[in-house]
Formats: structure tokens, C-alpha cells, sequence
């Protein structure tokens, strides 16, 4: 046994003596941890579509900011978190329509290619900008990487009580004094930030793999909230490690890696969850 | 002093009135039944007196104070029920969620919370379905839950807006009598609206029709007359006892099922629908 693991754990030192592989290890965790547990309320509120249709958004955000110079993350945000906020105001019917999301998302997305179309000279950036490039990451992104989830994580904590009534019972939250449009509207912008986060490790069209995959698997599995939290959180960062070290490996895309771990996580908790169930 | 007092209240909706110029008092421990026709403001009072809808004319008093948005003495079972039934969440958390629910933190709880929670259970008999998904229970124990829901903060007046929906007359007789039994054991007044009456003719004590913008409160044998109603309704209105139930038909349709009319004469409609009763 000895002699078969201590090759493996050099191998696995010998990833980490790389810079863009620290970078990147640094900043899935601190991306995923944050996205797990938003995610786990975006799917418990049935709002999966929009944190998609923010994603999008985003895209046009970040192909704006490098068509006038400023980095694509500052785009992102600007641009997810304005929409978040636009959502938030229209109201929850708006944002549980698919068609208006859908229409929201395809625009977006047309809008972004225009700009693209004005920087062809950067055609890796919009590779990156769609399916992300964790491995491209340096060290002043993770530490503004480690602002957002801050942010994040302390906004969803201080709402997370009135956010989770309001998402089990909105007509009784409401009836009891907990404004939902205010809720809605400080619920997406956290969904947008972390968006614009996810964003740079996946690329905007996987961010579900970090997103909604977890939280469903983590759903899948346990029956209470804080046990779902913790758990998305923790599928995340599982996800995204797994992947990188898939990724260092076998030398795939780093994205494409976390989306099949991410995707087998979900399928191992629905086969745990029905052998649960066959067993009762 | 009364519950609730109502005096020549009107209501409205985007410009449409719904009710005007009603005014009746509710007694303290008194079960009322709510009644009436889709859209005749069985919701829109109940969300008067939580104050969610601001009285067009005249006014309300709850409890001797005008109501109050987060009125902690009122229960309130909504109509709509969210998604959260759909999902795998155990219905311990379900019903924790309205703990403190409207003040900002962590939705993590004390033990005094814990055994608010566990009481609320209790009282509705749903300790151990607590432990179960929210999405493997039966339409009547979501309804426990439900319920559960609206004891937390010990209010003393519950408003329950059709708690019967898409349930079998076995269920429903069920929550009623779990509603009755609640009833007696906090102490609290009850608005149970329903579209059927007979299901809470042993349980209600007063029965509150509304109809056509008006409103009609007294005992079963006071409101449900034919005089009464055809006045309330502006229409002839039919009442046909049978054993121990009550028939209330309109022209050719049954006025409580207005949404499924039939083709038969008033007759044949009748005797279809105890046909189907009493199979």
C-alpha cells in the first residue's frame, strides 16, 4: 500500500509547486464555499433560471469593460449585480417567468458577441469569459476574490433568517412584516456577486456547476437547512478541488473537470437518495 | 371584549370594490365559517384584518387596535402555500422558519425557540411527521404542518383561509375537528373559510356569508336561509336540508360550486350532487 500512495502524494506536492496551480486552488475554495451556500437558497426559492439569466447578463458586462479597457471582473460585477437589483425590483413573478428570463438571457448573450466583435483580437478572452480560466488566476484576483465572498457571505448571514421564511411561506412572511420585494431585491444582488465570482472559475455558461449542481445534491440528501448549507458548500469545494487536480492531470479544460465532478456528485446523492428511500 | 369589530367596512382591489359597507363583531372564542362564491372577498378580508390591505371606507379593529402588519396575536394559514412543499425539507425546519422570521440573523434557534417549535407540533399531533420530507407528505399532513405554522408566537386569533382545499371529505373532517380541538385548547377565535359548508357544521358556531359585495353573520339556521341569502346574493337562492346536510343552490348550479355548474335542472343537480355525497 505504502509504495503505491507516496508516488501519488509527491505528484500531488509536485502540483503544488506550481504558482498558477496554488492561485487556483486559493481561489475555488473561496469561490465555491460562497457559491454552495447561495446556491442552496437559489434552488430552494426555485429561482435557478434567474441566477442563469444573471450569468448572461454578466457576459455582456464583462466583454463591455474590456471593449473600454477596464478589467472583465469589474464588468461582471457591475453589470450582474445591476441586473440582480433589476430583478429583485420587478418583483418574484417576474423572476420565476421563464419566458422574460429567457428573453433577458438571450439578449444578453447577443449583446456581449456584439461587443466581442469589437475586440476579435482577444479570442482566448472570450473563451475564458464563457467557460472560465481558473488556471489564469494571480493573486490580486483572489484577494478581490475574497472580498466578494466577504461581502456575500456576511449579506446572506444578516438576511439569511427573513430570506428563508419569506422562501417557505412568502404570504405568511409577508402577513408577519418581512418586506419580500427588499428581501428579493438583496437576495439577487448577493446571487449576482457571487455570480461575477463564479464567473471567473467556470466561465459564465457553467455556472450552475458551482451554483445550483451542489445545492441540488445537497438537497438531495438532507432534510435540514443548516445540514443543506453546510453540505452545498462542502459539495462545492469538493467539486472544484477534484476537478483541478482532473484538470492538472489529464490536462482537460479546468472547467470542464469541475462540471463532471459537480454532475457526478448530483448523480451519487439522487442514488443515495432513492436507495434511502427504497430502504425505508 | 370582541375579537374582532367591523364597521362599514369596504374593501378594494386595483379599483374593483370587493366588499362595502359591512360591519359585524366577532366574539372572542368564536369559530366562524367563511363562505362564499370565488371572489366574493373571503381572502381579501382576512388580509384586512392581518393589515395587509387598507380598508377603502370605514374601519377594523383587532383586538381593540387597528390592524397591524406582523401583528403577532393573529395565526395566519395563507391560501397560496409556496413551493417549499415540493422540496425535501424535513417539516421541523418548515415550521421553524417563522420563528422570529421576520428579524434579521442566522436562522439558527434557542431552546426556548426549539420548544416553541416542538409545542406548535404537538398541538396539531405532527411530533413525528416533523422528521419527514415536506415532499412525501399526504395533502392532510402538510396541512398539519400548516397549521403548526400558525401557532408560533401563541396567537389568539387564527385566520385559516380554505384549509380544505383539494382535500377528500375524510381529510377534511379530519382538520376540522383538529382546528376545533386547537381551538379549545389555546383558547383562540377562529376564521376558517371554506367552499363548502357541511364539512363545518359541527364545528362552527357562527357562519359569515359574503356575497355580492355584502355580508351576512348570525348562527347556521340564521344565515342559511333562503330569505337571507337570496338577499345577499340578489338572486333565488335555494336551501335544501337533507339529514344532516345543507344544499345551497342558485338557479341551476350549486352556489358553493359555482365553479362546476351543471346542465340538469336545479333538481337533478340537487340529487346528483347527494348522489355523489352519499355513495
Amino acid at each position: 500500500m505504502a509504495r503505491t500512495t507516496l508516488p501519488r502524494i509527491e505528484l500531488a506536492c509536485g502540483m503544488f509547486e506550481y504558482d498558477f496551480m496554488r492561485n487556483a486552488f486559493a481561489a475555488v475554495t473561496v469561490v465555491a464555499i460562497v457559491a454552495g451556500m447561495v446556491g442552496y437558497f437559489l434552488v430552494l426559492r426555485g429561482q435557478t433560471f434567474a441566477g442563469h439569466a444573471l450569468s448572461h447578463v454578466g457576459f455582456t458586462g464583462a466583454t463591455g469593460a474590456v471593449l473600454i479597457g477596464l478589467p472583465p471582473l469589474w464588468g461582471l460585477v457591475a453589470m450582474t449585480v445591476a441586473a440582480g437589483i433589476g430583478m429583485g425590483v420587478m418583483g418574484e413573478r417576474l423572476v420565476q417567468r421563464d419566458v422574460a428570463i429567457g428573453l433577458v438571457l438571450a439578449f444578453s448573450l447577443g449583446l456581449g458577441l456584439l461587443f466581442l466583435h469589437y475586440f476579435t483580437t482577444y479570442a482566448s478572452q472570450a473563451t475564458s469569459l464563457l467557460f472560465g480560466n481558473v488556471l489564469a488566476v494571480d493573486t490580486g484576483t483572489i484577494w478581490v476574490l475574497v472580498a466578494l465572498s466577504a461581502v456575500a457571505t456576511v449579506a446572506l448571514a444578516v438576511i439569511s433568517r427573513p430570506l428563508l421564511f419569506l422562501s417557505l411561506q412568502p404570504e405568511l412572511a409577508d402577513a408577519k412584516g418581512v418586506p419580500p420585494r427588499l428581501y428579493s431585491v438583496a437576495f439577487l444582488a448577493i446571487v449576482a456577486l457571487v455570480t461575477a465570482e463564479c464567473a471567473q472559475i467556470v466561465g459564465v455558461l457553467l455556472v450552475f456547476s458551482l451554483m445550483i449542481g451542489p445545492a441540488a445534491a445537497a438537497q438531495r440528501v438532507t432534510r435540514s437547512i443548516m445540514m443543506g448549507v453546510l453540505l452545498s458548500a462542502g459539495t462545492a469545494v469538493i467539486a472544484a478541488w477534484v476537478g483541478l487536480v482532473l484538470a492538472f492531470y489529464s490536462d482537460w479544460p479546468s472547467s470542464c473537470c469541475i462540471v463532471a465532478i459537480g454532475g457526478a456528485e448530483y448523480l451519487l446523492c439522487c442514488a443515495i437518495a432513492s436507495r434511502r428511500e427504497l430502504a425505508i | 371584549m370582541n375579537a374582532i369589530e367591523i364597521r362599514n367596512l369596504g374593501l378594494a382591489l386595483g379599483g374593483r370594490t370587493i366588499l362595502e359597507g359591512i360591519s359585524l363583531d366577532i366574539g372572542s372564542r368564536d369559530f366562524v365559517g367563511v363562505l362564499g362564491p370565488n371572489g366574493a372577498g373571503k381572502t381579501t378580508l382576512m388580509r384586512a384584518i392581518l393589515g395587509l390591505v387598507s380598508p377603502s371606507l370605514g374601519s377594523i379593529c383587532v383586538l381593540g387596535r387597528p390592524p397591524k402588519r406582523g401583528n403577532s396575536s393573529i395565526g395566519y394559514m395563507p391560501q397560496a402555500r409556496g413551493t417549499a412543499v415540493s422540496i425535501r425539507l424535513r417539516g421541523w425546519d418548515f415550521v421553524a422558519g417563522v420563528v422570529n422570521g421576520h428579524r434579521l440573523g442566522l436562522p439558527i434557534l434557542g431552546r426556548t425557540a426549539r420548544r416553541e417549535v416542538d409545542r406548535a407540533l404537538e398541538l396539531v399531533g405532527a411530533r413525528e411527521l416533523a422528521y419527514r420530507p415536506l415532499s412525501e407528505l399526504s395533502g392532510g399532513e402538510r396541512q398539519r404542518l400548516l397549521l403548526a405554522q400558525t401557532l408560533i408566537g401563541r396567537p389568539t386569533i387564527l385566520l385559516l383561509d380554505e384549509p380544505l382545499i383539494s382535500l377528500d371529505p375524510r381529510h377534511q373532517g379530519e382538520v376540522v375537528g383538529l382546528v376545533k380541538s386547537l381551538q379549545h385548547e389555546i383558547g383562540a377565535t377562529v376564521l376558517f373559510s371554506a367552499h363548502d359548508l357541511n364539512p363545518l357544521l359541527g364545528a362552527m358556531n357562527r357562519v359569515l356569508y359574503l356575497g355580492g359585495g355584502k355580508a351576512a353573520i348570525g348562527t347556521v339556521d340564521e344565515v342559511v336561509t333562503s330569505p337571507v341569502l337570496s338577499r345577499l346574493y340578489g338572486s333565488d337562492i335555494e336551501v335544501v336540508r337533507l339529514r344532516d346536510r345543507i344544499f345551497v343552490l342558485s338557479g341551476n348550479f350549486d352556489i358553493e360550486h359555482d365553479a362546476h355548474r351543471h346542465d340538469h335542472g336545479s333538481n337533478d343537480a340537487a340529487a346528483h350532487r347527494i348522489g355523489v355525497r352519499h355513495v
